[in-house]
């Protein structure tokens, strides 16, 4: 096979990197909400794990650096309820639009 | 213990709302509405997430330093033998993997970010960083000396990569001079990193 | 399917299909000695895409670093553990 074989870029193993950096954060309560929300439909069989991840893996290299993890996570978490019908783009769109006119904090808009 | 602090809770609240915030907010409405959980369930599940702490594996692992039929069982079945002691771990396969003189085991997940939330709560950030989940598998020696964890050249050194449906906890060494100490203090020398393998117990004062 | 046993030695299958696979490139065409079986698990090729999935044997492979990285490893006899699915090995 001439040229190398393309690697998907959740595949990092063995690549290059910088320096560890041991940073940590405690979790903010909308992430700790991501969190349950994922859990809670993983565990009704919404969708599987690997479902997650390979929506994880599809929103491409750019989203693993600039979007933080749970922000990538409700991505695909919404991704699988769309794919299986749970609710339409056009729900969540609306619903999005609702909470964004309740408030400009977090702590507003999830009332 | 450098890598064991846990760092100020973020503001989140107060600040502006973000799209993805303003995603989860409408994800959540609509699946109450829907009728697929309800506010209680969520509340329950964030409530499980966060009684999940490291110090739950410390007293697995403090178990095993002071029963040898515990140890025995949590090395052939780490899953059983942490419903046996009584700890919720949901849908998670668990092998412990036993560090010893000459060997010492390290966890990573390089396809993604697998971690025994279950047992230990989520993981830490460095655990889900490229830097991490990229070197680990190629240059173990180098990225456990960022954690300030130097082995002799004799001792192998074995990575473990949860490729798939198998989370991993490392069973550390028991410190030497321990033996007077009761499993409650054995369980205080036992750190996070301790149980991913980026990190050695405690010493006893 | 062959079914393997603890110490057989297997090869990773140096397949790149694109899709969502859990066998890292970084093992694709490595041989390495079967440490444990796992049992039987959903295959994920066809989880991650909704569908009803095949069971596949799971084998925890333990490879030496001087078989996956060569002279660039960073110490040879370090080993590397990592599940892959009965589909991913072949006999070596």
């Amino acid at each position: 096979m001439a040229g190398s074989t393309p690697k998907s870029w959740h595949d990092m193993g063995g690549d290059a990197a910088g320096p560890v950096v041991p940073d940590d954060h405690d979790h903010a309560l909308w992430e700790k909400r991501v969190d349950a929300l994922l859990v809670l439909c993983a565990g009704k069989g919404l969708f599987t794990v690997d479902a997650l991840r390979a929506a994880l893996e599809e929103l491409g290299p750019d989203a693993f650096e600039t979007m933080s993890y749970y922000e990538r996570w409700i991505a695909a978490v919404n991704r699988n309820l769309i794919g299986r019908g749970t609710y339409t783009t056009a729900e969540l769109a609306a619903k999005m639009e609702q909470v964004a006119a309740r408030g400009p904090t977090y702590g507003e808009a999830a009332k | 213990m450098p890598h064991d602090h846990h760092a100020p809770p973020r503001p989140d609240n107060d600040e502006p709302l973000t799209y993805w915030q303003s995603m989860e907010i409408a994800v959540r409405e609509l699946l109450i509405e829907k009728g697929v959980t309800d506010a209680t369930e969520i509340a329950q599940a964030i409530d499980a997430m966060d009684a999940r702490s490291p110090a739950d594996g410390a007293k697995v692992v403090a178990r095993a330093w002071s029963d040898p039929a515990f140890k025995a069982s949590l090395l052939k079945d780490a899953s059983a033998a942490c419903h046996g002691m009584g700890f919720d771990i949901g849908p998670m396969h668990l092998i412990a993997v036993e560090n010893r003189p000459g060997l010492h085991n390290v966890v990573v997940c390089t396809l993604c970010s697998c971690y025994p939330r279950y047992l230990i709560g989520p993981p830490p950030d460095w655990y889900k960083s490229r830097a991490y989940r990229s070197r680990t598998v190629r240059e173990p020696r180098k990225v456990l000396a960022e954690f300030g964890v130097t082995l002799p050249e004799a001792t192998e050194i074995r990575v473990h990569d949860s490729t798939a449906d198998m989370r991993y906890i490392v069973l550390p060494e028991r410190p030497a001079g321990t033996d007077d100490l009761t499993e409650e203090a054995l369980a205080a020398l036992v750190t996070r990193d301790s149980m991913i393998g980026t990190g050695l117990p405690r010493q006893p004062e | 399917m062959t079914d393997f046993a603890p110490g057989d030695p297997v090869r990773v299958r140096d397949w790149h299909p694109p899709g969502h696979v859990r066998t890292p490139a970084y093992l694709r065409g490595r041989r390495g000695e079967v440490e444990r079986r796992l049992g039987p698990f959903g295959n994920p090729e066809q989880l991650a895409y909704g569908l009803p999935a095949d069971t596949q044997p799971l084998y925890r492979v333990r490879f030496t670093m001087a078989e996956i990285w060569g002279d660039r490893a960073e110490a040879p006899a370090d080993t590397l553990e990592a599940e892959i699915y009965a589909h991913w090995l072949e006999p070596a």
